[in-house]
């Protein structure tokens, strides 16, 4: 085994680029660790734990470039070493010959876009909340994608953003769409009469997928940041957005969609509801039905019944179907035939949050007794997340997951090595997997993870067995990645890929919940 | 209509701040946006940023700094007179040797800063020989002292002895002056370090024949106006540091007519201004003084963040700021120069960073206004694609622009020019310095030329005295 510390002194890259190459050289042939990092302490205690950490890498600062790599041959090192090189340097010399000049200051940046109107911020948190404060200042309205903001400052840019009239989105904001423009990770839902407002990222999405799906489409979709309806913040963007889309003509109903408040915020949201014109769908998670119906809103436990209720809202002459045809029940009894009776649990490998917990919200529903590592309720806290145990769903974006690693939505091959120890486990009968498409998410997802399901499902056959695989993918048909040839991709290996995440998970609870009979 | 509301109607155009992914997405969608290239603030070091965010919004920190920039710009140098530094240089004596640089000690200093000096005592006649020399000095009978503290400056080594003929600059506008020797030309020279008998005799040379003839020369004129020497010489693509060739070619032409009013001889007007036109930096030593008359003008503005001076002795690099103390310096050791080596020499010979001449780029010039230099971008290694960008870059840590010194290539934009230590921290953001290399051993001389930049550290200690001084007053 050979490696190699190289470190390049004020070379800053961002931790997006960092994280997806470093990646990409872990699957090259021959490459048993690589770490290319800014030299932070937590990524310098990276390259301690793989014995890589030199005397040089522990004097370099956080505008250092760490490049370590531990390869079996001195070939597969050069070739590795040359390959970071490439990826690093291309986007220089692209960067000079090409017309898109690139600022290095906010001065700079509005020099070039004077009349520019929205920062988005994805910059390391630390850092984060002065940036937009220094955007709050120039009068920009905001977008923190960052997470690892402290409450307090939460709080100082949210009123800071609320005295100037400006949105604060965030910290931990991943979607969001203004104007039809989709930001961060968003997909391309057609434009219509429903305004959102969501503290949570995934489930801005999903309810944009279905109500596309419906056939309707959205005007605004606002993010908050999923900590907006803590006490400590008191749901001041949320309630910002309702009052902006009260006041917006292209917004005909309004949905507000997040995991329950604590119970002061929600009754300060519900006083706001009580003033708007439109109709409000309320989507909170499991939430209090009768406070909300209370308020004069409509209540919405689930997100697709967010969409369906916002749509229905819009336009009551809709027929919306809820009953699961005839196929699915005869797919779901075709399905337990090929299951043997150790096969009694759903295990579920998210890379969607707020799915995550709609399923468990669903499979609860079914009577299910569930384990996840998105559990309030202690009864359904997962021990280790490492290890699955009955019905597991585990979000595999939760930060126990990503630490130093890219999102799963950006690098959704970090879901392979769990995908292939849940389909060998003899206790498994259903894996449910999503795939996000749209700005933002990987290029092919799919793509990422058929090759360990093929081989998987192949090795399975040969041993007589199977699982049942179903999927749901989180796009719209416009979304940029295709959204067809990611179906058809799936449905050729026989994964089902459900209309939705509740489809997804009644259809495992049909094929669970009779076996065990 | 709220401003949420505006949002809705406008198109909408963003900075994406941070990874390049989500630019790359907006751009498929058409949404205008500028990508910027984040880093951390102030290297990410947290008490810099506090020290960087209790005053990056103070308005009397940016009415200090307007008023500073103002003084740099309306200052108006020009060359009025040559005498010696004993009869003009405010508490210079018959044993105080000026150098470049912040202060240090004999045994601090570098190998052309030593040599230097001893060819000094020997020229001024306090010693025989080198050992003579440093039996004086070690013996304490001299006394030390930063040119920058004695309103002169001196290129590479700086040294100035009582008995050197100084130029003497007035800055009109504000009544100040400001000193700096009479440059000696190329090879072995004193700046350097060299101390040979040829080096010697032609400092005497310049003492007893060149100073008294251009002494004769200026008292017939009114003055010759430097800023506008300097001023045109931009336009000619000198950027009055390392290139000079305009500007000394420009003041040989202000000053030919005077010397012809004189009653030197044929012969010694011949020696006097061929001394001029062969030594294409005699501009240099004007340019140099100059910029100090305008800087020290705009020293000690309360609450200032403006650099009046950057100036290396060869082991240290040393700043001051407008607001804080005029002996406070902020140093760290000096950068070795990147750049290229005349034939023979290699990185191994080079002397770290040397001399006052920075005074140039801290006032806007050489370096700084290398993108309408082309013909020195050659010179120091580099395209001059890099030289404009350079030039570019600038902006973004000086508080104004000065139109007085345009810069062709950038269409006749005011050159960048205010150094201001908080966006220096807030933008890792360098000042770029154009310089010549000394040879680490005294008086070899010169060995290449290139681009070197601050030690960052002066920039930080000067931001943390700063919120020291005036932490109590930040607004």
């Amino acid at each position: 085994m050979v490696s190699k510390v190289i470190i390049e002194k004020n070379a800053y890259h961002d931790s997006v680029t960092l994280m997806s190459l470093s990646g990409k050289v872990l699957s090259k042939e021959g490459v048993n660790e690589a770490v290319v990092s800014m030299a932070t302490a937590m990524n310098k205690e990276l390259l301690d734990n793989i014995g890589l950490l030199t005397e040089e890498a522990k004097t370099a600062t956080e505008n250092d470039l760490i490049i370590a790599v531990k390869a079996e041959t001195e070939a597969a090192l050069t070739d590795t070493m040359q390959f970071i090189d490439d990826a690093l340097n291309k986007k220089k010399t692209s960067k000079k010959t090409g017309q898109e000049k690139t600022t290095e200051t906010l001065p700079q940046a509005l020099d070039q876009l004077p009349d520019a109107n929205l920062a988005i911020i994805s910059v390391p948190g630390e850092y984060a909340a002065r940036e937009a404060r220094l955007a709050l200042n120039k009068g920009l309205h905001v977008m923190m994608f960052s997470d690892n903001v402290t409450i307090e400052d939460e709080r100082a840019l949210k009123e800071l953003g609320r005295d100037k009239g400006l949105l604060v989105m965030g910290p931990d904001c991943g979607t969001a769409m203004l104007n039809q423009t989709g930001l961060c990770f968003a997909n391309n839902v057609r434009q219509g009469g429903i305004g959102l407002v969501a503290a949570s990222g995934t489930g801005l999405q999903e309810v944009a997928v279905q109500i596309d799906r419906l056939g309707y489409g959205v005007s605004q979709a606002i993010g908050t940041g999923g900590r907006d309806l803590h006490k400590d913040i008191g749901g001041i963007m949320m309630l910002e957005g309702l009052r902006a889309l009260n006041e917006d003509d292209e917004t005909r109903v309004i949905a507000l969609i997040s995991k329950p408040p604590a119970k002061d915020v929600q009754d300060k949201i519900l006083a706001e509801v009580k003033n708007i014109t439109k109709p409000v769908i309320v989507g909170f998670l499991d939430g209090d039905k009768e406070a909300v119906e209370a308020s004069g809103a409509t209540f919405a436990s689930t997100l697709i019944e967010t969409a369906r209720q916002a749509v229905l809202a819009l336009d009551p002459s809709v027929t919306i179907e809820r009953e699961m045809g005839e196929t699915l029940t005869l797919f779901a009894e075709n399905e337990q035939a090929k299951l043997h009776g150790s096969q009694q649990y759903i295990r579920g490998l998210f890379c969607g949050g707020t799915l995550t917990s709609e399923a468990l919200s669903i499979l609860r529903s079914e009577g299910l007794a569930v384990k996840s590592n998105v559990a309030k309720r202690p009864e359904e806290k997962l021990d280790d997340i490492h290890a699955s145990t009955g019905h597991t769903l585990l979000d595999m974006g939760d930060d126990d997951f990503t630490k130093g690693k890219p999102h799963p939505m950006i690098e959704p091959s970090l879901r392979n090595e769990r995908i292939r120890e849940e389909l060998l486990n003899q206790e498994t009968a259903v894996l449910l997997l999503d795939f996000e498409l749209g700005y933002g998410a990987h290029d092919d997802p799919v793509g990422e993870s058929i090759g360990v399901l093929r081989e998987t499902l192949e090795e399975l056959n040969q041993q007589g067995r199977h699982v049942t695989v179903i999927s749901y993918m989180c796009a719209t048909k416009n979304d940029k990645q295709g959204y067809d040839n990611q179906v058809d991709r799936l449905s050729a290996l026989g994964v089902y890929v459900a209309s939705s995440n509740e489809e997804m998970s009644q259809l495992a609870a049909m094929i669970t919940k009779k076996e065990v009979k | 209509m709220s401003n949420i509301q505006n949002l809705f109607t406008q198109p909408l155009k963003v900075i994406n701040i941070g990874t390049s992914t989500f630019k790359k997405d907006l751009d498929l969608q058409q949404t205008e946006a500028v990508q910027y290239d984040w880093r951390p603030p102030a290297g990410g070091n947290i008490q810099l940023i506090e020290a960087l965010d209790m005053f990056i919004d103070s308005d009397l920190v940016q009415a200090a700094n307007e008023e500073a920039i103002k003084r740099i710009k309306d200052a108006h140098p020009f060359l009025i007179d040559i005498d010696q530094a004993k009869h003009v240089i405010p508490g210079m004596h018959e044993k105080k040797i000026l150098h470049s640089g912040p202060p240090i000690t004999w045994d601090k200093m570098c190998g052309p800063v030593r040599g230097a000096i001893i060819g000094a005592l020997m020229y001024e006649g306090l010693a025989k020989d080198e050992s003579e020399a440093i039996a004086l000095i070690e013996g304490g009978e001299i006394e030390f002292g930063p040119a920058n503290e004695h309103q002169a400056v001196g290129p590479m080594a700086g040294i100035i002895s009582p008995s050197m003929p100084v130029h003497v600059i007035e800055n009109r506008t504000h009544g100040n002056r400001a000193y700096c020797t009479v440059n000696e030309g190329l090879g072995k020279v004193l700046r350097f370090g060299a101390n040979s008998k040829e080096v010697l005799d032609r400092l005497k040379w310049i003492e007893t024949t060149f100073a008294p003839a251009l002494k004769k020369a200026l008292a017939l004129s009114d003055g010759i106006d430097l800023k506008s020497i300097t001023s045109q010489a931009l336009h000619m693509g000198d950027e009055c540091h390392n290139r000079n060739k305009a500007s000394t070619s420009l003041f040989y032409r202000e000053i030919i007519d005077y010397f012809l009013q004189t009653d030197l001889t044929q012969g010694e007007l011949r020696d006097v201004v061929g001394f001029i036109k062969n030594n294409e930096h005699y501009f240099l030593n004007l340019s140099m003084p100059a910029s100090k008359s305008a800087l020290d003008a705009a020293h000690g503005i309360p609450y200032s963040t403006v650099v009046t001076t950057m100036a290396r002795n060869g082991v240290e690099f040393g700043i001051r700021v407008s607001g804080l103390g005029e002996k406070e310096w902020f140093t760290a050791p000096a950068n070795f120069v990147k750049g290229l080596f005349f034939p023979g020499y290699t990185e191994d010979d080079a002397a770290p960073d040397l001399g006052d001449s920075t005074i140039t780029e801290t006032m806007g010039i050489g370096g700084f206004a290398m993108g309408g230099s082309p013909a020195i971008v050659q010179f120091v290694g580099g395209d001059v694609e890099d030289a404009i960008s350079y030039s570019e870059q600038m902006y973004e840590i000086t508080v104004g622009e000065n139109t007085n010194y345009s810069i062709p290539t950038l269409n006749f934009r005011g050159g960048a020019f205010g150094i201001d230590i908080r966006k220096v921290i807030e933008t890792n953001i360098l000042p770029v310095i154009n310089t010549g290399m000394a040879h680490k051993e005294a008086g070899v001389g010169q060995v290449g030329a290139g681009i070197v930049h601050p030690p960052k550290a002066c920039f930080e200690q000067a931001l943390l005295r700063f919120k020291e001084t005036y932490e109590e007053g930040a607004s």
